[in-house]
């Protein structure tokens, strides 16, 4: 199986994120591999694993879209045992919206199906700095693929997958034949963390650079000149403050209550 | 022809006070016309009426349910076109936004989420990184896509009501290929609110211990969704589906009670931009203190009952 695997390279949500530039673009110092996209990543290597991994022809191949940084979140994915890693960087795609993005990873895995081609596309269900869970559905859309979102399980057999996923109401079991793109959500595994062998042995995998160039993609189709929204203001909101702390002296919960009448929350 | 189309997804008998916003919302911006899936009932359509819907697309085919987004995706886009919408609004479910992202490639439109007010002019806005930053976008397509947050915008009939004329949309052949659902099972009706709607959100999280009842009971006298922290998610103590945060579900009601939570970030972001928050913890210096408008430093299991009680009481 090829089994491609979306890493993003996203802001510590543990430290003040900003927006910053004329583009109001996430200032991406004190970034880290998204935390979501850590179960794609094992839900991959465990179905890799379980087909006898690398030696039987099962490639795990981490792609990471983004400026110099976005590396890391690739060298993460090495480390964590990923067999190949993809940088996808070039200045035009700064600024690409769900759409441009989605185009640009579309072009990306069609040039990285040349040869054997791509069984799988895995992604995080949402980055952790967007957050809008737009690019798996966009993605599928572009390559012609069904899409499988938010699974919480994931089987493969043969050239069917079969995943089970959570609504508010009900549970749904979802087929799909291969090649397909699906997104899973944090119930899915418990992410490895990478050990001494495996970081020793990132240092020895190799990672490809893809500029826009070598995916066929026109600049002008992406970025912030191929994008379909545009940030016009954004403002940083005043932090929460502190309102009225009290200690419970037994009647905190009449307290509570008259606080909830008088807000007219009753 | 409408300038907006809102789509509303098996509706059953009545419509949820979040469709009733968007239609309220979808009439600041122009003529509204929706696009039905499921069954059209009686009331719903008079609702339409009394909202000032000017037209009704329902899909030639019936199995949209049994395909995964794409399906759905489809007959919305071919609705878009028939209708000539230069605007399409969903509600922004999980389901919800994969529809608009979907549908933003058919229609080359671009596609805004977690929306909380349109100006009329097509302007956006929203709450990104967590509620740190508002922002305001715009599409620059000819079509825009937006999917809207509950809570945002009081539900209004139209002065005048409307006669609203149904008709059937072909759905394209290529709507029913993709990942198909092979099975469905109904969760148990719990008979409270849906947690991304609901006005009022009561959670608890570490500090229960294993035991919900005092925040259900709390939950229920309040009219309220139960929520949890995801400590208390993955100690197995009340399903996922309760989660609320960065990896759950992202809240932004009228008053929201967090009760045995200490408040890390993870579960800030998904609750921060509610518009009352109220923190019940025992330890005071927990960091739900630092953004609670009214923090109690006591036991829940105390507290919870005692304000339960208190409520039924007042309310007779």
């Amino acid at each position: 199986m090829k089994i491609i695997v979306l890493v993003k390279h996203v802001p510590d949500a543990q430290f003040d994120r900003h927006l910053t530039g004329e583009g109001y673009t996430t200032d991406r110092d004190e970034s880290i591999l998204s935390e979501l996209d850590e179960y794609a990543l094992e839900a991959a290597l465990q179905l890799a694993e379980a087909r006898g991994g690398a030696k039987a022809g099962n490639h795990v191949i981490a792609l990471s879209m983004g400026a110099s940084g976005a590396v890391n979140a690739v060298k993460k994915a090495l480390q964590m045992g990923a067999t190949e890693g993809v940088h996808l960087t070039d200045s035009g795609l700064a600024g690409s919206d769900a759409a441009a993005t989605s185009l640009a990873l579309a072009a990306a895995i069609r040039h990285l199906g040349t040869g054997a081609p791509v069984d799988l596309v895995l992604t995080g269900m949402a980055s952790t700095d967007g957050e809008t869970s737009l690019v798996p559905a966009q993605l599928a859309e572009r390559l012609g693929l069904p899409q499988v979102t938010f699974a919480s399980s994931l089987t493969v057999d043969g050239g069917r997958i079969t995943a089970r996923r959570d609504a508010d109401t009900y549970s749904e079991t979802v087929e799909a034949s291969l090649p397909a793109v699906v997104s899973v959500t944090d119930q899915i595994n418990e992410p490895r963390y990478p050990n001494f062998k495996g970081i020793i042995a990132a240092k020895r995998k190799s990672i490809t650079t893809l500029s826009l160039a070598d995916i066929g993609v026109d600049p002008t189709h992406v970025g912030h000149a191929g994008s379909w929204t545009t940030v016009t203001a954004a403002e940083e909101r005043p932090p929460r403050t502190a309102g009225t702390i009290i200690t419970d002296e037994g009647d905190a919960g009449v307290r509570l209550v008259d606080f909830l009448a008088a807000q007219k929350l009753l | 022809m409408a300038n907006v189309l809102v789509f509303i997804d098996n509706p059953g008998n009545a419509l949820k006070k979040s469709t009733l916003e968007l239609l309220t919302l979808g009439r600041s911006l122009g003529e509204t016309a929706v696009a039905l899936n499921g069954e059209l009932h009686q009331g719903v359509s008079a609702t339409l009426a009394e909202y000032g819907v000017s037209a009704v697309f329902r899909p030639s085919a019936q199995d949209l349910d049994d395909y995964l987004v794409s399906a759905k995706a489809a007959y919305l886009g071919a609705a878009a076109s028939a209708a000539g919408a230069g605007t399409v609004l969903l509600d922004n479910s999980p389901e919800g936004k994969e529809i608009a992202a979907r549908l933003g490639i058919r229609l080359n439109a671009g596609v805004i989420t977690d929306v909380v007010a349109v100006d009329t002019d097509g302007t956006a806005h929203k709450s990104v990184l967590a509620g740190s930053y508002t922002t305001a976008a715009r599409t620059t397509t000819a079509v825009s896509v937006l999917t809207v947050k509950a809570n945002n915008v009081t539900p209004e009939p139209a002065s005048v009501a409307s006669a609203p004329e149904t008709s059937t949309i072909d759905v394209p052949a290529d709507a029913t290929t993709g990942a198909r659902i092979t099975a469905r099972e109904q969760k148990v009706a719990s008979g409270r609110p849906d947690l991304s709607d609901a006005r009022i959100v009561v959670a608890g999280g570490r500090g229960v211990d294993g035991d919900f009842g005092p925040v259900e009971q709390l939950a229920d006298a309040l009219g309220a969704a139960v929520g949890a922290s995801r400590a208390a998610t993955d100690a197995g103590w009340i399903s996922h589906d309760a989660q609320v945060g960065q990896t759950g579900r992202t809240v932004s009601p009228q008053l929201y009670i967090s009760a045995g939570i200490s408040g890390a970030i993870q579960q800030k972001a998904g609750m921060q931009t509610a518009k009352i928050i109220v923190a019940v913890n025992k330890d005071a210096e927990s960091p739900i203190f630092e953004i609670a408008d009214f923090g109690i430093i006591g036991d829940l299991f105390d507290v919870l009952p005692q304000a339960t009680e208190e409520i039924k009481k007042r309310k007779g």
